[in-house]
């Protein structure tokens, strides 16, 4: 059986984005058990002989020309934006890595 | 004249009996007067689609050629793009979004002169069967207003089953057009993966996804199935080839001599009774109309709920992460010396509902580091033993075919909090979506026990969608003969319905 | 206390490990067809794709796949026949879809070299970085921090953001760690990137201008005791983004990880950021809770299966290695090694081949691109290719100064007008009025005129005084405009004058 605790759950939803109550986190935890233990089925017959399929044509080999096709207009681009200043997008003040 | 199926609709367009105007304008009524209780319709645009109307009437008077569908109305589910109108894909994150660009399938039915009525409701970011996950509130379901329409698209398909629209665009990820027909009545096709463009289709997973018509009849899904479909070079998973021969196949309807393989896994136990008994009865009208009856076996379908629960997730939590307060869309949080990411955090937990949080945790933890190959990379793997399955099936049959779903619509509520039981409605439309290939479900008749709409699956190798619409429309037929009527003429009547 | 250097190398090895991002020059972006122009005003040059907005797909540049296999085959690595994107998944706002289109575990190249040449106590040696890979990806916006105190982003109140350079193609060319470069860590870094430069140039793939960032390079670093197996913790600094910087970054980053040993402390795995003003590093974010990026392949994207043949083609239409042809050019043009590396350092060894190529001679070309050329744009202060004058304007007034048309004098007004624009050189001539005055009888007419106004001037050289003749060949200079050959007006003079012309 495979589990996963509050605090896994909490670490992926950090990794995820999402702030979640204490509440939430012990709900989807529980949940969490028995799905993983229905999901983790598919492991009964992904042998190592069996190729991975992450696509499910055969395609290959998809290009474009290098050619330039006119953008959206900066006030298109802006349409949706919570906030904007000076034709760019306003953000709140982002930590981290420069 | 909203009862019509589409082709009769284009005749009498075609033969000047009616306006486009006036049948959009119907279509509008209709949509006034029952959608408060059906619900299938986020948003209405009643100028652009009279406009719209206008302008197709105007080019019909100046002779101008005409693609079969011009005028005729269409619901758009509310995850394709539409420029200028909003798209919400039925959650809170996108509330109030307005695209600055036209989805493929949008410019494709612009070209086609088709006249696009609003936006209908669905399960938010196609993750659901049953409507429910709406941030808008639930579709009922016009056979009974208690019951869900199915999912995702439910709207699609309730707008079709309440005559609000003859035609509407759904996606099918592992069932949302097929499932929702299925429980609707209404004929539902989940084309070749590749065989429409999802440039513009919001993308729940992506390897998954695929856009398809919602009809009343076959020969109406196959008319806007050749609307939408074609090679798009937006789209690098778009299929360079011509789109098979779907309406030549629906206005045929020959079965004779074709093979139809019943799958032994997608039936039995766990299939309501009355789900059982039409489709039994609908291999009969087959065979009666000259197509042999073999049973195949497909072993590893079995794991296609598992892989899907796992490779859906994982797509999604990767393409759900630009709804993240920054360019568009919802902002929740940006108070004096907040940071970037405690906004994104904040307006992810509000503007996501409770289902799409859950499938992003999951695809999180499939994908993440030491999970990998036990979970998303065996999914993979369960993937091509599913195709394969399905090559090996195929080597026996033309088509392959089961119900669409184990059971009839239920209740609103009744599976709200049971994620599992709700998953396991589409058992049967998964491996389709698994295996890029098409898949179709029409109306079979209503279960003995409840008077609810059941549907029968049909599903065809890759790029030869032509073969589902033969045995669609063979079948439709045979079951005209023995109903007398088209099986939504007997639905109850809804509330100020005209 | 701070340590030297040289007490660094002798207790401690270098380990080394470059990872350089190249912009390409494609005309559109990686995955949709927005133009990649430097410098447009923010957010004109994005799409739904670049945006990330709900419902866009990405579409690949063939010209980045092209470029990316050339870049490939000049690094000595192999092709792979089937390579694939894969996405990699982490939030920051920079970055629209919170994923940056990549490569992962089947990356396009594998497996190549660069030998580099660096001088030597004991002369000039060859050392060869391996190149674990060459693959493929998609760069950044640009955020502006706004409020606090530099434009940086710590204490800065919120955020603009500029999507314009987001999608553009990068190549990343990633070494294998590069031991047993000793002292010498620093240059041969430096020698690496410089080296890489110079190929991605001859390939014509890329802008490579440090300074604009469409050339950046991340330099690991680690020190283990001379002699010891296992790796030391390696420190990573960004932001290094000129070749001086690399080789300051990588000695300061020695110095640092030194001191951080001696004293019994720990190296911490970390991202640095190089401040160009001080040569010192400072920490950024701590690696030690390492990201996990999620990598899978790209859904939306069909894998990479360049044909051998497509490869083959490429490969033959590979340029000579610049180390080659360096080398060859030297031998050729017969410069001393001080010239050559002038010419290198400023920049101008391609234009000069190119003016020679048209016919100038080697010596020439040189005189005019690394003397008046260099001056003009010093005093600019622009980049001397940024001016307006080719490698053919250059031939040409060499031309004419050959033919004895202009004089060296006249040339540089001709080269000063090309460069204001006022056109070809010719153009320049005929607007200016330039032209050499040998016509004898027109310069003996202003010979005469000189002599009548300054009679007791004409007597002295008469006399033998020839130094005096300076006097009046000045004049008839300014009388010609400064358009007489001022040799050939000396000794019509002296002649006139009764005086050998020696």
């Amino acid at each position: 059986m495979t589990s996963l605790s509050r605090d896994d759950v909490a670490k992926l939803a950090g990794l995820a984005r999402i702030e979640m109550s204490d509440e939430e986190l012990v709900a989807l935890s529980n949940e969490f058990t028995v799905i993983l233990d229905a999901v983790a089925r598919v492991q009964e017959v992904a042998g190592e002989d069996v190729a991975a399929t992450s696509h499910p044509l055969p395609l290959q080999n998809v290009f474009r020309p290098d050619v330039v096709i006119p953008s959206l207009s900066p006030e298109q681009a802006l349409s949706g934006a919570p906030a904007q200043e000076e034709q760019r997008f306003r953000v709140p003040q982002i930590l981290g890595e420069e | 004249m909203i009862r019509n199926s589409a082709s009769e609709m284009a005749a009498k367009l075609e033969r000047g009996e009616i306006t486009s105007v006036q049948l959009t304008q119907a279509h509008l009524d209709q949509i006034s007067a029952v959608d408060t209780d059906v619900h299938a319709f986020l948003h209405v645009d009643t100028e652009g689609a009279l406009a719209q109307a206008a302008n197709v009437d105007a080019k019909r008077k100046n002779g101008e050629k005409l693609s079969p569908l011009a005028g005729v109305p269409l619901a758009l589910k509310d995850v394709m793009t539409q420029k200028g109108i909003p798209t919400t894909c039925g959650s809170k994150i996108l509330e109030g979004w307005r695209p600055p660009y036209d989805s493929t399938v949008v410019v494709n039915l612009r070209k086609n002169d088709i006249v696009i009525l609003g936006k209908t409701n669905m399960d938010e970011f196609a993750m659901g069967s049953s409507t429910e996950n709406s941030a808008y509130g639930p579709t009922h379901n016009p056979w009974d207003l208690t019951r869900i329409p199915g999912g995702s698209g439910g709207g699609s398909a309730a707008s079709l089953a309440a005559f609000e629209a003859p035609l509407a665009i759904g996606t099918d990820t592992g069932g949302s057009i097929r499932q929702p027909a299925a429980v609707t009545g209404t004929v539902g096709v989940k084309p070749t993966y590749g065989g429409v463009s999802r440039y513009g289709l919001v993308a729940f997973s992506s390897s998954l996804d695929q856009a398809g018509p919602c009809a009343r009849t076959v020969l109406d899904a196959a008319l806007l199935h050749e609307a939408i479909a074609g090679h798009d070079p937006k789209d690098s998973t778009s299929i360079n080839a011509p789109v098979p021969a779907v309406v030549a196949a629906a206005k045929a309807g020959n079965v004779k001599g074709m093979k139809i393989g019943v799958v032994k896994e997608l039936n039995g136990d766990g299939y309501q009774k009355g789900v059982r008994n039409r489709f039994e009865e609908s291999l009969e009208l087959l065979a009666a109309a000259g197509a042999e009856i073999v049973e195949v076996s497909a072993p590893n379908f079995e794991y296609a709920l598992a892989a899907y629960y796992l490779i859906a997730p994982s797509e999604c939590s990767s393409n759900l992460a630009r709804f993240d307060a920054m360019r568009y869309g919802l902002r929740v949080g940006d108070v004096d010396g907040a940071s970037a990411e405690s906004v994104m955090n904040l307006t992810r937990e509000v503007g996501f509902g409770r289902e799409v949080k859950r499938r992003i945790i999951l695809g999180t933890y499939a994908l993440s580091s030491g999970y990998y190959d036990a979970y998303y990379g065996s999914a993979q793997k369960v993937r091509t033993l599913i195709t394969q399955d399905f090559n090996k099936a195929f080597e026996l049959a033309d088509v392959l075919v089961s119900p669409t779903c184990p059971t009839t619509a239920f209740k609103i509520g009744e599976k709200a909090d049971d994620p599992l039981a709700m998953y396991l409605n589409d058992i049967a439309t998964i491996p389709v979506n698994m295996a890029g290939i098409g898949g179709m479900s029409l109306p079979s008749g209503v279960a003995d026990e409840d008077g609810l709409p059941v549907g029968f699956q049909i599903m065809s190798p890759v790029m030869k969608d032509d073969r589902m619409y033969s045995v669609g429309s063979a079948l439709e037929s045979a079951l005209l003969s023995k109903w007398g009527a088209p099986l939504l003429s007997t639905i109850p009547a809804l509330a100020g319905s005209k | 206390m701070s340590l030297t250097y040289d007490d660094v190398i002798a207790k401690y090895e270098p380990v080394l490990g470059l990872e350089v991002h190249v912009e390409l020059n494609t005309q559109s972006k990686m995955f949709c067809g927005c133009s990649t122009i430097f410098g447009a005003e923010p957010n004109t040059q994005t799409c739904p794709v670049c945006l990330a907005l709900p419902g866009a797909l990405p579409t690949v540049n063939e010209k980045a796949i092209e470029s990316t296999i050339k870049i490939g085959l000049a690094l000595n690595c192999s092709i792979a026949p089937f390579s694939r994107f894969a996405r990699k998944n982490y939030f920051y706002p920079d970055m629209p879809k919170n994923f940056q289109i990549s490569q992962y575990d089947e990356p396009i190249c594998v497996n190549g070299y660069v030998d580099v040449e660096i001088e030597t106590d004991e002369g000039p040696k060859t050392f060869r970085i391996e190149v674990e890979r060459v693959h493929m990806e998609e760069d950044t916006g640009k955020s502006l921090h706004v409020g606090g105190a530099t434009g940086r982003i710590h204490g800065a109140e919120y955020s603009l953001l500029d999507y314009n350079r987001a999608g553009i193609p990068l190549v990343e060319i990633v070494t294998k760690i590069v031991p047993g470069t000793g002292k010498y860590a620093p240059e041969v870094a430096r020698a690496y990137v410089a080296e890489l430069r110079d190929i991605l140039r001859s390939l014509g793939v890329s802008d490579v201008k440090m300074e604009q960032g469409s050339l950046r390079c991340d330099a690991n670093v680690s020190l283990r005791l001379i002699g010891a197996e296992t790796l030391g913790t390696r420190s990573e600094t960004k932001n290094v983004n000129s070749l001086r910087s690399v080789e300051r970054a990588i000695r300061g980053e020695m110095i640092r990880h030194a001191e951080l040993l001696n004293n019994g402390e720990r190296v911490v795995q970390e991202t640095r950021h190089f401040q160009e003003d001080t040569g010192l590093t400072r920490s950024g974010r701590s690696k030690e809770q390492a990201e996990d990026y999620r990598y899978f392949p790209e859904p939306d994207l069909v894998p990479v299966a360049p044909d051998a043949a497509w490869i083959e083609e490429l490969r033959a239409a590979l340029p000579e290695r610049p180390s080659l042809h360096r080398k060859r050019l030297q031998e050729q043009w017969a410069v001393p090694d001080k010239e050559m590396s002038a010419m290198i350092n400023a920049d101008v060894l391609d234009v000069v081949e190119a003016t020679v190529v048209l016919g100038a001679d080697p010596a020439k070309a040189r005189s005019w691109w690394l003397g008046e050329i260099s001056r003009i744009a010093n005093e600019k202060d622009v980049a001397i290719k940024d001016l307006a004058i080719a490698a053919s304007d250059v031939a040409e007034i060499v031309a004419l100064v050959n033919a004895g048309e202009l004089t060296d004098k006249l040339a540089r007004q001709v080269v000063e007008g090309v460069i204001a624009g006022e056109g070809k050189p010719a153009e320049v001539i005929a607007a200016r009025g330039i032209k050499v005055v040998n016509d004898d009888s027109e310069l003996m007419a202003a010979i005469e005129r000189a002599c009548a106004a300054q009679p007791e001037t004409a007597q002295k050289v008469r006399d033998g005084h020839v130094p005096a003749a300076g006097a009046l060949i000045g004049a008839i200079m300014k009388d010609t405009k400064g358009q007489a050959d001022a040799a050939r007006v000396r000794e019509l003079l002296l002649g006139h004058l009764g005086q050998a012309t020696n």
